[in-house]
């Protein structure tokens, strides 16, 4: 349970040791740097955010070429693959790849070439595929399209769009126009009748005005004979298509460049953070300083490291009271799982505590009484150990949330056996329907909450106060700590007492004990020192909730509206209900899954149908019901419980690393 | 006439379906908005496919929530299997009980998802906020919850009882 302590560095070095310092410093992942100093006329800084750009170009250039790879010749994957984490590299192979990434580089601008390639052939594919269709009924014509007469005659090429016979035609024409022409119709379908007609050149106006009424739309023009046209397009569709199949044969055999590429896309995106860092430190002629964040632990071997490998001097301190520490969790195995939940919310701010140690095992156990089915939980704790094992170079967030999926199922199981749920009543519908034994179930350890929601409700609001109760009693803890014994006092004793105590009050009224079906009824003179503390809390928080007002009317107010505050509490242990709602919700959905299955007996089609609704239904069940858990702990978490001690605001440690996706280079020793 | 004569269950099982009925309307209703918004996202980034998956299905409780109150129901009153006699007043008191579920079960997974929707868009901007985006769908739920509670410590209830 702790904040790791950290300290502040001042690194002192020659520039010509400068690329290598921030290399290993980049390697090493433990300092945050920090624009502490500021220019003058000696320490200036560098621009050189244009280098920067490039390599960001660069980087996004090598992932576009990957993207190109992966459309042609996909990566095989498996399902898993995304829990793998990052490839390690060795830093003699990381020196002899960076060597390469000009060359590497080359092949990116050939593969994105390719695409573009491809790209603009497969757009001309249509256009030609157009004109073969346009010329498809004119390729038995034996003159070029664009054949205007000769001479002494004009000719007209078209086609009019309707189905038409050469007498038709004919009577057509002599109706419009009393001039003679050859018509012929070249070909004939549904849609359109091609038509070359001939007449005598001083008759060329009429027979013109008589064919556009009748419909006649200009032939496509090409000074080819249509068949020959038809020839050339299709050769040029097949060198079209040969060229784009080359291109795209090119890339795939250019697969064995991926990991090179991935390389590169990391190496880039590495050296661009460095020009970032670079950036933001402040150089001589001939010295360079920088400043940042180290966690204390680290400090000493970093010190020693960097003096022996690359001759540079550090100095350190602590940080001053006022200044903003970036924030790092370190907790035990049990408690670190849900680090990342916190973070999510929010780190510690400065001088608060973190809330891993305390929080931990209540996150597992209102997440396992939410979901409360030993099979459910069993499947989780060999899911995520399964993960955890195959890919131990997991990444570091990956790895922390299915640890607290692990440690949830762990009570999720508990908690099953507690209530009697293995894939809720399956056990019972099992040996009834198929073996005929409805002697066999499995009895819960304790109760089933089907049975008796009562005691389950009783039972989830007891674990409410203590759950709350432990929040205020943190916030007691830190008061304690931080030497404001009054605050703890007025904030915490005075809540304790009132909350406590009508809590305790309660158990003495016969009216009550006998709602909550409760066996036992607290005597009097125990109702009577409860009512008194009850008293004793509420008078105490009337008199000082409002310390910080020097007006006493105005403290009185202010400590009357903070007395209103109780019905927070009413409200905020009522929430917990909901770990009687979402428990019944996944055991109720189960038992009718199981009864859905069971409903065809025992027979051949009978047990079929059964593994059919339960493997699926289960699975569904258990997806949405952990989906559930999880929201609703995280909300108990955050609201009812982090609302009574604990605000956040810290910002995360971001130390200079290696923020690359698919290579991590290791320190060689 | 026999439906008179056996209006008990007739009542009993109108509550059981009101609640499954309505409480799983509006949970469509809120699924199907949050998961127009969720597809709008991933068409910008399919990587927040699973971030916006977990937000679209938050409404989705309301509709389990009914199913429960009506088999729970169901189970009770022996359509299940067993004994279909239920006393007119038994029968009137289970329909009663079915409807806190049902009535805010509906409104409940509606509002739900229109605060699921703002949660989308807010993962879609800020990623790293997603467990606050998380909790805003969530407070909706405590009524739905709340509910659940007196719909089934009532349903349990009006079993024991000697009418």
């Amino acid at each position: 349970m702790a904040v790791l302590p950290m300290k502040k560095a001042l690194l002192c070095g020659l520039k010509k040791d400068r690329k290598r310092t921030l290399e290993y410093l980049q390697r090493q992942e433990v300092l945050e740097v920090s624009e502490e100093i500021r220019e003058d006329t000696v320490f200036q800084r560098m621009d050189v955010l244009s280098s920067k750009a490039v390599f960001e170009r660069n980087a996004a250039e090598a992932e576009q070429a990957l993207e190109v790879l992966k459309s042609y010749a996909p990566e095989e994957k498996g399902l898993l693959d995304s829990f793998s984490g990052r490839k390690e590299m060795t830093l003699s192979d990381y020196e002899e790849m960076a060597g390469r990434h000009e060359e590497i580089m080359k092949q990116a601008a050939r593969l994105l070439l390719l695409a573009k390639t491809i790209g603009e052939k497969q757009g001309g594919i249509p256009r030609i595929e157009q004109q073969l269709k346009e010329l498809e009924p004119w390729s038995s014509f034996d003159l070029p399209l664009n054949f205007r007469g000769t001479k002494t005659t004009s000719a007209f090429i078209g086609a009019v769009p309707r189905q038409i016979s050469q007498e038709e035609l004919s009577t057509e024409f002599s109706a419009l126009c009393g001039k003679t022409a050859e018509l012929s119709i070249v070909s004939t379908s549904r849609e359109q009748t091609c038509i070359f007609a001939v007449c005598a050149k001083r008759d060329a106006q009429e027979t013109e005005t008589a064919l556009k009424t009748m419909g006649l739309a200009n032939a496509p023009q090409t000074s080819m004979i249509p068949a020959k046209r038809q020839i050339m397009l299709e050769e040029e569709l097949q060198t079209t298509k040969c060229e784009i199949a080359e291109a795209q044969e090119e890339i795939r055999s250019m697969a064995a460049v991926r990991e090179e590429l991935k390389f590169v896309a990391d190496y880039y995106t590495m050296r661009a953070e460095k020009y970032g860092v670079l950036n933001s430190l402040v150089q001589s002629h001939s010295v360079f300083l920088i400043t940042g964040f180290v966690p204390a632990e680290k400090a000493k071997e970093l010190e020693e490291n960097l003096a022996s490998r690359c001759n540079v001097f550090a100095q350190f301190e602590d940080p001053s009271e006022n200044e903003d520490v970036p924030v790092v969790l370190r907790n035990n195995r049990f408690a670190e799982p849900v680090e990342g939940i916190i973070e999510s919310y929010g780190l510690p701010a400065k001088g608060e505590l973190d809330p891993s140690a305390v929080m931990a095992p209540f996150y597992y156990i209102l997440f396992g009484m939410m979901l409360s089915d030993a099979a459910y939980g069993l499947i989780m704790v060999f899911g995520c150990l399964f993960c955890l094992k195959k890919f131990p170079r997991m990444e570091e967030g990956l790895k922390k949330s299915l640890k607290m999926f692990m440690y949830s199922g762990i009570s999720t199981t508990f908690w099953g056996f507690m209530f009697g749920s293995f894939f809720g009543d399956a056990v019972k519908v099992i040996a009834e329907t198929f073996f005929h034994r409805p002697d066999i179930s499995l009895p819960p350890l304790w109760f089933e909450p089907v049975n008796m929601p009562m005691k389950m409700l009783v039972f989830s609001l007891c674990i409410g106060i203590i759950h709350i109760f432990t929040g205020l009693g943190v916030k007691l803890y830190s008061s304690v700590k931080s030497g404001h014994l009054a605050d703890g006092i007025c904030d915490v004793v005075f809540w304790y007492l009132l909350v406590g105590g009508a809590v305790v009050y309660m158990l003495t009224v016969p009216v009550f004990t006998g709602m909550l079906e409760l066996t036992f009824t607290l005597p009097a003179t125990v109702g009577t020192i409860a009512a008194a503390a009850a008293l004793i809390g509420l008078v105490g928080i009337v008199l000082t909730d409002g310390r910080s007002s020097k007006n006493w009317g105005k403290r009185l107010l202010k400590g009357l509206y903070g007395a209103y505050g109780v019905t927070s509490y009413l409200s905020d242990i009522l929430s917990y209900s909901r770990l009687l709602a979402l428990g019944l919700a996944t055991s109720v959905i189960s038992t009718v899954f199981n009864k859905m299955g069971s409903m065809m007996g025992d027979s051949i089609p009978g047990v079929v149908l059964f593994i059919v609704v339960f493997v699926i239904g289960h699975t569904l069940n258990l997806a949405i019901n952990a989906l559930g858990a999880y929201v609703h702990t995280n909300r108990l978490q955050f609201v009812e419980f982090f609302g009574k001690f604990y605000e956040g605001g810290g910002k995360k440690f971001q130390p200079f690393a290696e923020h690359t996706k698919y290579y991590k280079v290791k320190e060689d020793v | 006439m026999a439906i008179f004569e056996n209006m008990g269950v007739v009542l009993a099982l109108l509550g059981a379906v009101t609640a499954a009925l309505a409480a799983g309307i509006g949970s469509a209703i809120g699924v199907g908005m949050t998961g127009e918004a969720a597809a709008g996202v991933v068409t910008e980034d399919p990587s927040k496919f699973s971030k916006v998956l977990v937000l679209q299905l938050l409404p989705g409780t309301q509709g389990i929530y009914g199913l429960l109150i009506g088999f729970v129901t169901l189970t009770q009153i022996g359509i299940m299997g067993g004994d279909a006699d239920i006393s007119l007043i038994k029968g009137t008191l289970y329909l009663v009980a079915c409807l806190p579920m049902a009535f805010v079960g509906y409104k409940s997974a509606i509002r739900q998802a229109r605060a699921s929707v703002s949660s989308i868009s807010l993962v879609s901007k800020r990623p790293d906020q997603f467990v606050k985006g998380m909790i805003f769908p969530a407070m909706v739920e405590t009524y739905a919850i709340l509910a659940l509670l007196i719909s089934i410590l009532s349903i349990f209830g009006i079993n024991g009882l000697p009418v």
